[in-house]
């Protein structure tokens, strides 16, 4: 397992010496265009070495299915936490030993519960979890129907002559 | 009339429910541990000395695992509560020093008193995600067949103590009968 800690950056001004009598206009440029260099990130996630595609993949799919329990709206492909090392240390490790999808996600389920998941099972415990958002669904659907209903139900009153008579003045264009 | 109760209902069922959600506390995932046999350790005590521990040796007593680490300040403000704990119920208990260094482990020892009857060295943390450690302090109570029976997460508290850890213990002791 290769860790790579916090890589050091250099700056690209390292060792040149930039003495103030021979700054000139084009230096600045050259400064300015150098800040603008993107320099790659420090990066702290490990670099895992894989044999096969299908292992990388599996990998890469755990990673991101399971959760960190440290930071708890981050799974393990996202989360620096310490705790998400190791577990990413240890996904690897059992990606490698030939371990399947199942017996990874049962692995940490025995130790870390359904909490480690993403997706949660469904459950007794998880029931209202999953069909929640249907219940809202047919309630929002319900509280919509009973009121078209109540709409159409509403007869709309005849119109009174004396309304009538009004109603074509104004679209006339004459002042009552 | 309904045409006020009724969202009025509403808004108090959903104060209701907001205030359950703040008193919940995201952090205490519950263990899929509690009920279950205790994973075997096998590993090397931090002091050298002493060889390796093993788990099994303790079968047939009721003990305690506590996960520590000299960098925990937690664990230091636990510190207290876990002595008296341990010494005031004569308990055996196990301390798992999680992700630390020797040295720094011996110097907290020698600073605030050690209350372990033996010291589990895990500079890893592998022994820590066997029993699915994600924080220190964590302590476990496993009972005479092995099985663990309670799981504090973070520092314990005296109220902790009173209200859970020692009637359990008594319980424990008494053969399962509370």
């Amino acid at each position: 397992m290769t860790y790579l800690k916090e890589g050091k950056c250099y700056s690209p001004l390292q060792g040149i010496s930039v003495g103030a009598n021979n700054i000139r206009p084009l230096h600045y440029l050259l400064l300015i265009l150098m800040l603008l260099l993107p320099l790659p990130a420090p990066a702290s996630i490990e670099v895992h070495q894989f044999n096969t595609p299908a292992q990388e993949a599996l990998y890469t799919d755990l990673i991101a299915e399971l959760r960190c329990l440290v930071c708890q709206n981050q799974n393990l492909a996202d989360s620096n936490s310490e705790l998400a090392q190791d577990l990413r240390g240890k996904t690897y490790e059992m990606v490698m030993a030939g371990s399947s999808h199942t017996e990874i996600i049962d692995f940490m389920v025995t130790r870390y519960g359904d909490f480690v998941l993403y997706n949660p099972p469904v459950r007794q415990s998880t029931l209202l979890l999953w069909l929640g958002p249907l219940l809202f669904l047919l309630l929002g659907l319900g509280i919509l129907f009973a009121f078209l209903r109540r709409k159409s139900r509403q007869t709309s009153q005849p119109l009174s002559d004396s309304d009538r008579q009004r109603a074509e003045q104004l679209l006339s264009g004459d002042k009552p | 009339m309904l045409k006020y109760f009724v969202p009025l209902g509403a808004f108090l069922l959903l104060v209701a429910l907001l205030a359950v959600g703040l008193k919940l506390d995201p952090r205490e995932v519950p263990s899929p541990f509690i009920g279950k046999p205790a994973p075997a350790i096998e590993a090397v005590q931090l002091d050298a000395a002493a060889g390796t521990f093993s788990s099994t040796s303790l079968k047939g007593k009721v003990w305690l695992l506590n996960v520590w680490a000299s960098w925990c300040g937690e664990c230091q403000r636990e510190h207290p509560v876990l002595t008296e704990l341990v010494q005031g119920q004569n308990l055996t208990a196990v301390g798992l020093n999680y992700k630390d260094a020797a040295s720094d482990a011996n110097r907290w020892l020698a600073q605030f008193g050690n209350p372990f009857t033996s010291i589990v060295a895990d500079p890893q943390g592998k022994v820590g995600l066997d029993w699915g450690v994600y924080g220190t302090p964590e302590t476990f109570i496993i009972d005479q067949q092995g099985i663990i029976r309670y799981k504090h997460i973070g520092p314990m508290s005296q109220k902790a103590v009173t209200e859970k850890i020692l009637p359990l213990l008594a319980e424990l002791r008494n053969g399962g009968k509370p």
